[in-house]
């Protein structure tokens, strides 16, 4: 809690002072270097990233910094191959020159990026980059930034898009955040925290103290606010986190408990559950006026709604005709209609940023797994799979998705962490947090 | 007449401390009133080994403070039912006590899912409490859905000790 005000000072004082230059661009390339990541695996991209030059030894060491970040990115994404800078020929290339590309075509390097560190007179950083196509000897990207010193790793993250994009023609993910439970103790007296770090593990803060159960934390689209389900005094309540002051409300006054919170696409409701005798049934209230609209009636458990991102219809889980399973609905709660057929239980729909697909769990035999299926419930491929996976949440592009993983850990433990993995199933990978970790999710790209 | 009374609270005590030797828990609950004192001394001499009446060891050792659900149910069975008609009678009997119920589940769930199945647990457990004549505003109901397992591990054994239904007491001492 004690440094919740400077991620929002940050964030401020970024939008105000990022501004963007776009660099002097040569003559389109004819054959363009392209990834197409809709294709199943893919054979990742070697790609050079030098460690920004820089004219002084703070910018210099900023700059291999933002290289180092850079090169992490792309690598996670599993598109991209960067190679040992050992290798480099000519480690630190001028920007003032056009590169010599044989020094590159010789290490096999598809890309170069390369980029420069500058101290302004004003105090602020201007960090420029540009992306070679190194075959056909063209500048793919070239644009500036101008911040404040110590936002360079969110300039990093914002040059890591701009590759991305460039080369995949898809918008990235890299400048974003995740929100999560962190966990520690035995499992009978498990400690839950709310924590958010940055989508790569950096800038981790603890949000809350552990005091509290807290579960299932979302972001609002604008970052500023979390909505999670937390016990104070025992009392289970939707609660509204806000990043800006620290506060932490209650949503509404139910007379019983609401749970299973999520932000409409336009951050105006938030949607939820209110269990009453036993009957959950789904909710939504206005954040503006606080109205509350009733949107399922019926004896069966209704939970885990999502909106799609026009905002038009909700996916949520029922076990109204026997068992779990995942419905779509229009936003008013009409028309609810069944989408999952396969076998074994659905659970946890999440729509695509895109609205192209729903991920879900799905519980079949005794195992779980991660999968995603189209709104209308046809396509359905499961990504990953597990003793426990639960709980996706999407990257902005909708390309990626993260979700838990629960293991035993000998007779009486558990290990839960957090995984990423890609739309085509492949690319599986752990975020490292500092202790367990569960209930992810992902924000939009920072404002 | 102020040494009256004196005398006669000292009396009190020194029964409530003779009472605590047995059950050495009766003697932060009797704070309450004479009465109580007085209630906890009787049962002790008829029961020294046992927990005193009312209380919550009392209502945990004679009576059962849970019951078990099989895999995603809310049903109770009858070993449930005959263990809540206990909790009734026991209920009816000490009307001061109030009640929460906590509903449990195990790890085979998704979270969401589970706080829901959570709480219709507890309300089975209410529901049937009240038609048993306990009445509905002595009867709290909370889930946990599977954030407080009491049995680690990871097989059928744990699972169905967590899959559980809790009843707490206020307004009792322990």
């Amino acid at each position: 809690m004690s440094n919740k005000p400077r991620l929002s000072v940050a964030l401020r004082a970024l939008s105000l002072a990022l501004l963007m230059a776009v660099l002097s661009v040569a003559a389109p390339a004819r054959a363009e270097l392209r990834i197409d990541i809709t294709r199943g695996k893919v054979e990742p991209l070697p790609l050079a990233v030098t460690d920004f030059i820089g004219d002084t030894a703070e910018a210099r060491r900023q700059g291999a910094e933002i290289a180092r970040v850079i090169a992490s990115n792309l690598e996670r994404s599993g598109l991209f191959s960067p190679i040992d800078q050992k290798a480099f020929i000519n480690p630190r290339p001028s920007m003032e020159t056009l590169p010599n590309f044989a020094n590159w075509r010789v290490l096999n390097a598809q890309a170069l990026v390369q980029g420069r560190v500058m101290a302004m007179e004003d105090g602020r950083l201007r960090v420029e980059f540009r992306l070679w196509d190194v075959f056909a000897q063209q500048q793919m990207e070239g644009l500036a930034y101008f911040t404040v010193p110590d936002n360079w790793r969110r300039v990093a993250h914002i040059v890591s898009d701009a590759i991305y994009k460039r080369v995949t023609g898809e918008s990235g993910y890299f400048d974003t955040r995740i929100v999560y439970i962190a966990q520690t103790g035995p499992d009978n007296k498990r400690v839950k925290r709310l924590a958010i770090m940055d989508q790569d593990g950096a800038n981790h803060r603890f949000l809350t103290d552990g005091g509290t159960l807290v579960l299932t934390p979302r972001f609002s689209p604008t970052l500023q606010e979390i909505t999670y389900l937390a016990y104070y005094n025992d009392i289970p309540r939707v609660y509204v986190f806000n990043i800006d002051t620290g506060r932490q409300e209650v949503l509404g006054d139910f007379p019983n408990m609401t749970f299973a919170p999520r932000f409409s696409p336009d951050g105006k409701q938030v949607i939820m559950s209110m269990a009453e005798g036993g009957n959950s049934d789904i909710y939504v209230m206005n954040l503006g006026t606080r109205a509350v609209r009733r949107l399922t009636r019926h004896t069966a458990i209704d939970t885990a709604p999502s909106f799609s991102p026009d905002g038009r219809s909700i996916t949520f889980e029922s076990d109204r005709g026997g068992s779990q399973q995942i419905y779509v609905m229009d936003a008013s709660g009409a028309n609810p209609r069944r989408v999952s057929f396969g076998n074994g239980r659905y659970a946890t729909p999440v729509w695509s940023p895109r609205g192209d697909l729903i991920a879900f769990t799905k519980i079949s035999k005794g195992r779980f797994y991660i999968g995603v299926m189209r709104p209308d419930g046809s396509g359905e491929r499961l990504l990953s799979e597990g003793y426990l996976v639960e709980s996706p949440t999407w990257a902005p592009n909708g390309r990626v998705l993260m979700f838990y993983r629960e293991e035993p850990v000998g007779d009486r433990g558990t290990r839960s962490r957090i995984l990423s993995i890609d739309l085509t199933g492949h690319n599986e990978r752990e975020i490292v947090t500092p202790v367990d970790a569960s209930d992810p999710a992902w924000s939009p790209l920072i404002p | 007449m102020r040494l009256k009374v004196v005398s006669v609270l000292s009396a009190v005590a020194l029964m409530a401390a003779c009472s605590s030797t047995p059950d050495q828990e009766s003697t932060a609950t009797g704070g309450g009133t004479q009465t109580t004192a007085q209630q906890t001394e009787v049962e002790s001499q008829t029961q020294p080994m046992g927990p005193a009446a009312g209380t919550v060891e009392d209502f945990m050792v004679n009576v059962g403070d849970r019951v078990f659900f099989a895999f995603d149910s809310s049903a109770l069975d009858a070993r449930a039912q005959s263990l809540l008609q206990a909790q009734a009678a026991w209920l009816r009997s000490y009307p001061s006590v109030t009640i929460t119920v906590e509903g449990h589940c195990d790890e085979r769930g998704t979270r969401e899912y589970n706080l829901a199945l959570g709480d219709r647990r507890a309300s089975a457990v209410k529901d049937y409490l009240v038609a048993l004549g306990v009445a509905p505003g002595r009867v709290a109901t909370v889930s946990f859905g599977k954030e407080r397992p009491v049995a680690l591990g990871h097989n059928d054994a744990a699972w169905s000790q967590n899959r559980r239904a809790v009843s707490t007491l206020a307004g009792v001492g322990s």
